[in-house]
């Protein structure tokens, strides 16, 4: 397109980024460089959901040649202070564990070392001497009176807990001819970008300042917090962030306590320091979603018109309360109707802390829980009440008339057509032969079901929403927060070439092409001609709180504020060239890279000689214009207030709408769910780029689609946790993800400047949910919880499997097994061989340096490598039960760096005409990061390890023929 | 197979995308730790160092590899190519690259690589791949970003256009 007077924005154009991105010229974090000198740290982590740390030996670490620092807590302690915490509640959060350890993947110690294979060299080399406390995961265990305290300050384990009422719900329930109710549990789950963190540190003493290099999405208001941590006024924390970022989903906010370590570690080492997270870290310990435990009841009238909820949320937050959390709870809080126009509303809000990695932003941020209960509940009452699914949606829609409609809880819904949306989207996604397919699949007694789901998507958060968990009274005293600040500077050079800048720090959406494009129409350009730069340096570039990548923000936000900076531009370019055009100013039109006379293109000017005469002539211009031409402009939307005294929070400024409808089928054998249909609408606004919102939302379909089929980021109870690598952690590829059918109904949003909404979240509120309902109408289920594994639905289509072998103790992966040698040697020789430890020395495989401390008690080292994961491991062992020379009980544990372990062994000895048969049975529990990342192979690692020992027995006792005595025998001849 | 010590660096060489490079190592270096920072080949990209997401994949003599389980000394005297030598020409692409660009198969771009360099195996070896065939080898690939579906309209595309050029 060249012609003026079509519009860049609204086309599909190429974008900017790819041609670099395509060719391997991408600048991500680890693609940068280093300044000389830069030293490279690598982290200690916790094996232990929750132990005491009772000495941390590292003299070992420190002697190895290229060592320059190991830091543990306390080094930690002594120069920085806790990282702040969102509500009010005695306890602190520290970026590394300091007394104890309160998660799997906690960092323990750091070492800093001139490259990261010796400073991971210097890792196995450090022993944490831990003892063991009781972990809790369960957020209701987690309450219990006698549950295990994470935060002793705490008392209990309930770090926030408010409740709100909207409208007179008791009244509406008392009213109701049906009160219907859901019981939900929604699990954890992990964004998982394919890029993980990474932090580069230096400290200048002189100046007393940072500067940071990290691949982080904000600055936000976590600037204050990590430079509050370092002990320094923001002004001596620079931060930047790398041109180009491998994804993010919300989750490279969780870099900044890793800033503050790392920082710290350079400030230490007084050089550089650089490190760069694996995803073994990532997985364990980067920052998940909440997982979160509702009750939610309904006051429903005969006809199935919703007159009230009452919601009791219990919210998880993991180890600790990272800023901003407990934000999840609350982003939502002004749309706890969803997409419904329900008057009365009461709301119990509770933050839990569990042994469990912290959480922090995520995809969807706290609408996939919401979500997951309003929808299910919606579709519990179509059935109660005898109702289709989308009668009850259709009967409570926020009706088109009522817009911009205030919930009851102090949302602000922009725009939209819900009803028009729905309606087209069942024609358009071809709803009736949906049913027919159905009809047909269930004729021939297949499980085909259909799940519907309508959402409300906000986008543009309130910065005053999180304080909602506070009380009136103590916003008061805190005092008011709110707004939204977005800015954009765009700038001539002395040629008039354009640059445009922004704090969005973009994370592969394409923010670059998109605002050239916006710019290029205010200025009559074509986009090629704008430079936009995204990446952030805080000591030099216009940014606020608000800034960053989050809630969605860009279109509405970010594009929009561009506009308006290109506008005052425009209005002082136009100025300029009124004179020489001998027009008014309002009669300049920009276009074509001229600016030009209304009704006379001829009368024109190149753009690149208005835009560059305050540099060469700045005495020709009126005062006020003789300034080279750089614009910033703030926006704030007005309608962002803070929590009034009812506790009403307008939580976002824009409201999408998304109707969600799909078919599924759960295979009857194998309990594998297929999508075989799945239809989204969305209103996300006036569409910026149509290719670009198409990827927002076939990716957040994705990434939807994992969290209802596959993926759970989950423990075992004794704090181990089970999924630690891609392997464990199932993010769905190719052959898992259908492409669904996008449609678009489009309400520009009157508050935003180009009328846009947020919309890369969205589906990961709707689709979970839609697929469960669908899922739930297939198999006739009360109940669904996610992940939709294929064994879970197994037990729906053929009944419970007999009854599991017990669990381990406390939950670690149990190992049991048995078998039996036969060795050619008497049974006192084997029975002499036992106690003997220079002859176990021999036998147990990996063992170096066995000790006897007593008759009856052995320690050892032994190096083992179980799948991926080989290391050290310091072992006791123990002789009980003893009957000489038939039996005897083999007990021991071990620990290490990798993970810890207990069993017990029965052995037996059995007389067999001079040859011994030996019988053992072993059971033992494993934990630790051996059993989070080689789960699958510890079964059969064990095995070999328990066969190995017993054939070096048999050898030991009985040392082997030599090889042509044992050819002999085996042709059946004597030698 | 020669004996090299465990503790000392090795000489290491071979031809990346047409060129010989050197560069030193010990044996226990990750071929994708010697590309990014001991030959400044940064184009190649690392999302798990264990063998499941594919951002790392490389060709080494012409079959696919996964950088991040290959040592650096395992490719001594080998032909790799990564994903900055799949372009003709500075400032051009090459047709797999352009529909990328095309179909918006990329946001982050961090996965992307890897999976250009599988795709551009595959469709030399296989030039009729249909849909199932295009899944089925890109299931070795983890992309977090597009949901996959731009990914396959991109290679279907470049699959039919490399046909046309193979004909004309
Ligand atoms: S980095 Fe090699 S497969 Fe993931
Ligand atoms: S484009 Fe970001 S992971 Fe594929």
């Amino acid at each position: 397109m060249d012609s003026p007077g079509d519009k860049w924005v609204g086309q599909s154009l190429p974008r900017f980024e790819d041609a670099a991105l395509l060719t391997g010229r991408g600048r991500y974090f680890d693609d940068c460089g280093t300044p000389p000198g830069t030293l490279h740290a690598a982290i200690l982590r916790s094996p232990h959901g929750h132990a005491r740390i009772e000495g941390i030996e590292t003299a070992a670490a420190r002697a190895l040649p290229g060592v320059a620092a190991i830091l543990t807590g306390e080094d930690i302690r002594a120069t920085t202070t806790s990282l702040v915490v969102g509500v009010k509640a005695p306890m602190e959060c520290w970026p590394i564990a300091v007394e104890r350890v309160r998660y799997v993947g906690e960092p323990v110690v750091v070492v800093v070392a001139t490259d990261r294979y010796v400073a991971e060299d210097a890792l196995d080399l450090i022993e944490v001497r831990y003892a063991p406390l009781p972990a809790v995961t369960d957020p209701v265990a987690a309450l219990a009176p006698a549950a295990p305290v994470l935060h002793d300050g705490l008392k209990g384990n309930l770090a926030s807990e408010r409740r709100f009422r909207y409208g007179d719900p008791e009244a509406a329930f008392a009213a109701a001819a049906h009160r219907v109710r859901i019981d939900v549990a929604y699990p954890r789950s992990a964004c998982t970008p394919i890029e993980c963190y990474g932090v580069l540190a230096e400290y200048d003493p002189g100046e007393d300042s940072y500067d940071v290099f990290a691949n982080f999405q904000g600055p936000f208001s976590i600037h204050a917090v990590i430079a509050r941590a370092l002990r320094v006024p923001g002004n001596r924390l620079r931060l930047r962030t790398p041109p180009d970022s491998g994804g993010s989903f919300g989750v490279k906010q969780g870099v900044f306590p890793y800033i503050v370590l790392i920082a710290a570690a350079a400030k230490a080492c007084g050089r550089p320091v650089k490190w760069v997270e694996d995803r073994l870290e990532h997985l364990a310990a980067s920052s998940v979603a909440t997982n979160r435990v509702t009750r939610l009841e309904a006051a429903v009238t005969a006809d199935g018109i919703i007159t009230a909820l009452d919601w009791d949320q219990l919210e998880d937050c993991g180890a600790q309360l990272r800023a901003p959390e407990p934000a999840t709870l609350y982003r939502m809080h002004g749309n706890m109707t969803g997409a419904y126009a329900i008057r009365n509303v009461a709301i119990r809000n509770r933050v839990v802390l569990t042994n469990k990695a912290p959480t922090g932003l995520n995809r969807g941020f706290g609408g996939p829980q919401v979500y997951f209960a309003l929808e299910r509940l919606v579709q519990r009452i179509a059935i109660t009440l005898g109702l289709h699914p989308l009668d009850v949606i259709r009967l409570n829609l926020v009706p088109t008339a009522a817009m911009p409609y205030r919930t009851a809880s102090g949302a602000l819904l922009d725009s939209g057509d819900y009803a028009t949306a729905l309606e087209t989207a069942l024609r358009d996604g071809r709803h009736d032969e949906l049913l027919r397919r159905r009809d047909a699949a269930r004729a021939q007694g297949r499980h085909y079901g259909i799940g519907y789901t309508a959402v409300v998507e906000p986008s543009v958060s309130n910065m005053g929403y999180i304080t909602a968990v506070l009380t009136p009274a103590e916003r008061k005293r805190a005092g008011p927060k709110n707004g939204a600040q977005a800015t954009a500077t765009i700038q001539c050079d002395a040629v008039g070439s354009v640059s445009v800048h922004v704090a969005s720090v973009p994370q592969g959406q394409g923010h670059r092409t998109v605002l050239a494009q916006v710019v290029a129409d205010e200025l009559g350009l074509r986009p090629q001609d704008i430079r936009v730069v995204t990446d952030i340096d805080t000591a030099k570039d216009a940014w606020s709180i608000a800034s960053g990548n989050y809630a969605s923000r860009f279109a509405p936000a970010v594009a929009g504020v561009a506009r308006i900076a290109a506008q005052q531009l425009r209005a002082r370019l136009t100025r300029i060239a009124a004179p020489l055009l001998n027009v008014p100013p309002e009669d300049v039109v920009l276009a074509g890279g001229k600016l030009h006379a209304s009704g006379n293109a001829d009368n024109a000017l190149p753009f690149a000689r208005v835009a560059s005469s305050p540099h060469w002539a700045p005495g020709t211009l009126p005062a006020e214009d003789s300034a080279p031409l750089r614009e910033t402009a703030w926006w704030t939307p007005p309608e962002l207030t803070a929590p009034n005294e009812s506790d009403e929070v307008n939580s976002s400024l824009c409201h999408g709408f998304i109707f969600d409808f799909c078919g599924v089928e759960v295979d009857r054998i194998t309990g594998e769910t297929r999508i075989d249909h799945y239809v989204t609408m969305h209103d996300c606004g006036t569409v910026l780029h149509p290719g670009m919102v198409a990827g927002q939302v076939t990716g957040g379909f994705a990434h939807a689609l994992g969290a209802a089929l596959y993926e759970a980021h989950s423990y075992a109870d004794d704090g181990s946790l089970q999924t630690g690598t891609f392997a464990d952690y199932l993010v769905p590829t190719a052959m898992e993800v259908p492409a669904p059918i996008i449609l678009h109904h489009e309400s520009p949003s009157p508050f935003t400047p180009l009328g846009a909404k947020g919309v890369g979240e969205g589906n990961c509120m709707s689709t979970p949910v839609c697929i469960a309902n669908a899922v739930a109408d297939a198999l006739g289920l009360h109940d669904v919880t996610l992940p939709l594994l294929p064994a879970t639905l197994a037990a729906h289509l053929h009944g419970a499997e007999p009854n599991a072998p017990a669990a381990a103790p406390k939950g670690e992966r149990l190992l049991r097994g048995e078998g039996q040698a036969r060795v050619n040697a008497p049974r006192e020789q084997l029975w002499a061989l036992l106690l003997d430890p220079d002859a176990l020395m021999a036998i147990v495989p990996g063992a170096h340096g066995i000790q006897r401390t007593s008759p009856t008690d052995y320690t050892a080292e032994v190096t083992l490598g179980i799948g991926p994961v080989k290391g050290r491991y310091r072992v006791a062992l123990a002789l009980s039960d003893l009957d000489e020379p038939n039996a005897l009980t083999l007990s021991g544990n071990a620990a290490g760096a990798l993970g810890f372990g207990q069993g017990r062994g029965q052995v037996t000895l059995t007389d067999a005409n001079g040859a011994t048969i030996i019988a053992y049975r072993y059971e033992a529990a494993v934990g630790g990061k051996v059993a989070s990342i080689a789960g699958r192979l510890l079964d059969g690692a064990t095995r070999v390890v328990i066969s190995q020992f017993f054939a070096a027995l048999a050898r030991q006792a009985a040392p082997q023929a030599p090889w042509w005595q044992r050819l002999l025998q085996r042709l059946g001849l004597r030698a | 197979m020669p004996r090299l010590s465990a503790t000392q660096r090795h000489s290491i060489r071979f031809t990346l995308n047409g060129t010989p490079v050197q560069g030193e190592a010990e044996p226990r270096m990750l071929l994708t730790d010697f590309l990014r920072h001991v030959l400044g080949a940064t184009g190649t990209h690392v999302g798990c160092e264990h063998g499941v997401c594919g951002a790392c994949t490389v060709q080494v003599d012409g079959a696919l590899a996964r950088a991040c389980l290959t040592l650096a000394v395992q490719v001594q005297g080998c032909e790799i190519r990564t994903v900055e030598g799949l372009a003709p020409a500075p400032g051009r692409l090459s047709i797999l690259q352009e529909a990328f660009r095309r179909h918006h198969a990329l946001q982050c771009g961090f996965c992307t690589a890897g999976i250009l360099m599988s795709l551009d195996a595959f469709l030399r070896a296989q030039p009729d791949a249909d849909e199932a065939a295009l899944r089925d080898l890109l299931s070795g690939h983890l992309c977090r970003c597009t949901g996959y579906a731009p990914i396959i309209a991109a290679a279907l595309d470049a699959a039919a256009r490399l046909r046309e050029t193979a004909h004309a």
